[in-house]
């Protein structure tokens, strides 16, 4: 008995403790948690697809550009990446600004907390990326790209037409694979003061003590973000693989 | 090469107004293998060519090297009298001075492949329409209009809307067929159109193919069916080890074979 009433003033406290303010901090951490994932996601479409050509480009030098950046980018822990990132950044930005004279000699520029933080895991994300479009590239069926070919269509024409769509077609499921990987490595830019859930959760336990109820919490924000985005892509791969499965 | 080529060579008139496809001396090698050595072949507007031979013989190879599919290592090729630029690549092969020009004259050369090769993200009416509205840059309205003109006539009109895998090997190939109608070519050609086909499924597609030559138009055909090379083209080439090694006209060359690699060939299709 005694140990239910303990539980009961347990939870009282933590309704007291969300309703207080911790509750709509918490919310606006989801919020800065996926635009940072958002955003990481976009900057890693872009280079993504790059690395992705580079790998597949019959140039040598491209191609070893390319390895040597999914190589790196998947080999470094990514807290290394975001340090190097965030401070390496505010060290270049301010030796820029200093010799230029825009600041003082003793000044210094840091590097915006969420631009860093989201090109490092932006940068990250990819490198994972380029994996997946590259598997997806190799495997469109050779034969629609000749065809593509042989009625006449420039390269651009064959991007656009035959390569993009079929990509992201096969790329569906593997990009939904990365976007719960670049979920969860938006939490490390709490390093950064980015405040998103991770950083929230840090200050909420750290300033009320109850460590076990703010990353609870937090941890099941986290595990219902990555799940609602699990039949979000499903749905994704149905649409865009309508051409493959049979219609009802 | 035999005799009997030479002659045909020889005689051959210059590329001239009727010319549709014109090689001269194309050679094509991969890796130590010359898959074609010396290949020339002149079509006239309306001829429906077969082009024979057994498998390695260098059928394919001659007719993707038409359309730069395959780069030539030597040898030209006009098409409608005008010749394919070449130059010298730095490391000495040969490779289209023009790339412009080269897609334009592939726009004029529609093929038909032996897996379909339909663009699997689009439906068959899309198919028809994505290269005339993007390489031809034709209206789209009058591209649909023609596209569904073209699939009542190839009979699968019913089909318009559906994805190309949920179609059998005879729609597909009959909607490829359409396809490459759709860009008005001026020589049509088919890499083993019925070659991937169930055999119930084959007559669907010569059907198609027969009313095409039927109405005049320009094909080279590489295929397997002696019927359809006998009974429906204007002429006939049989290729061996790379080499041409006889053409004539079908009726004779069936009656008589010039040479004794093709009495071979045809007698081990009628075994």
């Amino acid at each position: 008995m005694e140990f239910l009433s303990d539980l009961q003033a347990q939870f009282s406290t933590a309704y007291e403790l969300l309703a207080a303010g911790w509750g709509v901090q918490l919310l606006w951490g989801i919020g800065w948690t996926l635009a940072v994932t958002v955003v990481s996601m976009l900057i890693g479409a872009v280079l993504g697809s790059l690395v992705a050509s580079a790998k597949l480009s019959h140039r040598g030098g491209l191609r070893f550009i390319g390895e040597s950046y999914t190589t790196v980018f998947r080999g470094e822990p990514e807290l290394l990446i975001i340090y190097l990132f965030y401070y390496g950044g505010t060290q270049v930005l301010t030796g820029v600004a200093r010799s230029t004279g825009s600041i003082g000699s003793t000044d210094i520029l840091n590097m915006p907390s969420f631009l860093g933080g989201v090109l490092a895991v932006g940068i990250i994300s990819g490198a994972y990326q380029a994996e997946v479009f590259r598997g997806s590239f190799l495997a469109i069926h050779r034969g629609e790209l000749e065809a593509a070919r042989a009625y006449g269509m420039s390269a651009w024409l064959r991007f656009r037409l035959v390569i993009v769509p079929q990509v992201l077609r096969l790329a569906v499921p593997g990009l939904g694979n990365v976007w719960q990987l670049t979920i969860k490595d938006s939490a490390l830019i709490s390093v950064t003061g980015v405040a998103e859930l991770m950083l929230t959760a840090n200050k909420a336990a750290r300033s009320t003590h109850h460590s076990l109820l703010f990353y609870t919490v937090a941890g099941i924000l986290y595990l219902v973000m990555t799940s609602i985005s699990t039949p979000i892509f499903e749905k994704a791969e149905r649409y865009t693989s309508r051409s493959f499965t049979r219609p009802k | 090469m035999s005799a009997n080529v030479a002659a045909a060579a020889k005689a051959a008139p210059p590329p001239g107004d009727k010319s549709a496809i014109s090689v001269r001396d194309m050679r094509k090698c991969f890796g130590d293998h010359e898959v074609l050595k010396g290949i020339s072949l002149e079509a006239h507007k309306g001829d429906v060519i077969s082009i024979l031979g057994s498998s390695g013989s260098g059928k394919s190879t001659m007719l993707r090297c038409i359309n730069l599919l395959e780069t030539p290592d030597s040898g030209e090729v006009r098409v409608d009298g005008e010749l394919i630029k070449m130059k010298q690549s730095r490391d000495g092969r040969q490779m289209p001075a023009d790339i412009r020009q080269v897609e334009r004259i592939r726009a004029n050369l529609a093929m038909v492949f032996q897996s379909f090769n339909l663009w699997s993200h689009m439906t068959v009416l899309e198919n028809l329409v994505a290269a005339p509205t993007h390489v031809l840059k034709r209206p789209r309205a009058e591209c649909l209009e023609q596209a569904e003109a073209l699939l009542k006539r190839v009979g699968i009109w019913e089909r318009r809307n559906y994805y190309p895998p949920h179609m059998s090997g005879g729609q597909q190939q009959r909607a490829a067929i359409a396809r490459a109608l759709a860009m008005n070519p001026k020589v049509m050609l088919f890499d083993e159109p019925t070659s991937a086909l169930d055999p119930e499924l084959v007559g669907e597609v010569l059907r198609v193919m027969r009313s095409l030559a039927e109405e005049g138009r320009t094909m080279l055909v590489v295929t397997h069916e002696m019927g359809f090379a006998r009974d429906v083209s204007s002429k006939v080439m049989f290729l061996h080890k790379g080499e041409v090694d006889s053409v004539g006209e079908p009726k004779e060359m069936f009656a008589k074979p010039p040479t004794p690699q093709f009495k071979q060939f045809i007698a081990n299709f009628n075994k």
